[in-house]
């Protein structure tokens, strides 16, 4: 295979990878969602490196098993998906296009995660008021319900002024 | 949808069907390079590992058993969350313990197929809780302790155990905050649950002193590879003062007997009894 051949192959094979959807955000795909780290040559085929967002994250398995499957039905043979770890995935790296799926879904996006001081982490003993915007009305006076919800990565929230309760993508 | 085809209907025909229980989860290292670095024992830090790994799998256990007698719904949900995290961690530490030592044991080989006696973890996570209460003090303990050991840990000559702690300190300060959270609230709440909560503080402090112990594989490892215990104890007491100081509760004064790791309660086996049993009933079975 020469050179021009073999890139427009990875190419190839990081827009499929790309365009696989999470199993738990259905409405992102890999490539929003900006775990799709790197798609590389191996020594037997196409590598598609991925980065867990959770340590627990129970979705990881269905995503490498699709991402596979995709990429052998597209003709691109033997394909090995990993995990890279380092350095660890943050919400930062959500597309624009991914934050506004979010939003349509009735999913609050996430906003800048938190920037790391100097020293030991900050411990918070009274949440900041909500500087989430409701997803429904866009209205800024909501509260947050529970720190944790139905998926690892969000957690819960209410408006407060068309009342609808929403979740909301938690910075990290 | 007749009953005898449910089980289908929520499963898939290829591929892994062990998405409910079962033995040989794919590696959760998948591709990534385990070699141990230059100058770093490998048994020492398979060592290490374990014991890391074996706090994260029992805390988890225990956090599990709150499912559906949590008081609400919420916390129920939180619980869940924080004791997956913590699932997580523990499977790529086990799995880095099993390549690091050379023995290629699996995860499932470690959690499974090892007595109380083999088991590393700090008494802190295998006991029973109380009440919500007493679950609190012990998740604010663990988390802050737990924090203090990873956020260390990322700089560690390890770069796995770098790459799984910087993960891990994302997840434990939403855990740390949680009980922190919850704390003040039953402080402040009636004067039975702020008995209650300062009950959960005296079951919890005796428990404490160990986790701050050195063991001769952390002084082998210290300090580019893992922190010495004895160093996370002034952050973790600044964190304590703050919380309990806002409560208004005093940490507990009385007798401590610290053990060393690997000493354990009687309540080591009730935890490994629900957690191996169906393994060890069925070993390598999958549905």
């Amino acid at each position: 295979m020469t050179t021009s051949t073999l890139e427009q192959e990875l190419a190839r094979a990081r827009e499929i990878a790309a365009a696989v959807p999470d199993p738990e955000l259905p409405m992102l795909t890999l490539g929003d969602l900006g775990i799709l780290r790197e798609v590389t040559a191996g020594e037997s085929g196409v590598v598609v490196w991925i980065t867990p967002t959770y340590s627990g994250c129970p979705a990881l398995r269905e995503m490498s098993r699709d991402v596979a499957a995709r990429l052998t039905a597209a003709g691109l043979g033997h394909v090995q998906v990993r995990t890279a770890l380092s350095p660890p995935w943050s919400t930062d790296w959500i597309t624009p296009a991914g934050r506004r799926k979010l939003a349509e879904a009735g999913i609050a996006p996430p906003g800048p995660a938190p920037r790391r001081p100097d020293g030991p982490v900050p411990l918070t003993l009274t949440p900041a008021p909500s500087a989430v915007r409701c997803p429904a009305c866009g209205a800024a006076d909501t509260v947050r319900t529970a720190a944790f919800g139905a998926t690892a990565c969000k957690d819960l929230y209410r408006c407060q002024v068309c009342a609808e309760p929403f979740e909301h993508v938690k910075e990290i | 949808m007749g009953f005898d085809t449910a089980y289908e209907a929520i499963t898939e025909e290829d591929g892994d069907q062990r998405w409910a229980f079962g033995t040989g989860f794919a590696d959760p290292l998948a591709g990534v390079d385990t070699a141990v670095p230059d100058g770093v024992d490998g048994a020492d830090l398979a060592a290490y590992c374990l014991m890391l790994g074996d706090d994260a799998l029992i805390m988890s256990h225990r956090l599990q058993e709150w499912l559906a007698r949590a008081p609400e719904l919420e916390e129920e949900t939180a619980l869940a969350n924080i004791a997956l995290d913590l699932l997580g961690q523990a499977r790529l530490l086990l799995t880095r313990a099993g390549h690091a030592d050379g023995t290629e044991r699996t995860e499932d080989d470690l959690a499974y197929w090892r007595g109380p006696d083999e088991f590393r973890n700090v008494r802190l996570a295998e006991v029973r809780d109380a009440d919500f209460g007493g679950l609190i003090a012990r998740l604010l303990v663990f988390s802050t302790w737990r924090l203090a050991l990873l956020d260390r840990l990322r700089g560690s000559a390890d770069p796995l155990l770098a790459a799984i702690a910087a993960k891990g300190v994302q997840e434990l300060t939403y855990h740390r905050d949680y009980a922190a959270q919850w704390l003040l609230r039953l402080a402040g709440g009636t004067e039975y649950s702020r008995e209650r909560m300062a009950a959960g503080l005296a079951a919890v402090a005796p428990l404490t002193p160990e986790l701050f112990l050195d063991s001769d594989t952390e002084r082998r490892l210290a300090p580019h590879v893992a922190p010495r215990p004895a160093d996370l104890r002034a952050e973790f007491d600044a964190v304590l003062a703050t919380v309990l100081g806002r409560a208004g509760l005093p940490w507990p004064d009385g007798p401590a007997e610290p053990e060393p790791r690997g000493v354990h309660t009687a309540e080591l086996a009730e935890v490994l009894d629900e957690l191996q049993n169906l393994a060890r009933a069925h070993p390598g079975a999958t549905w």
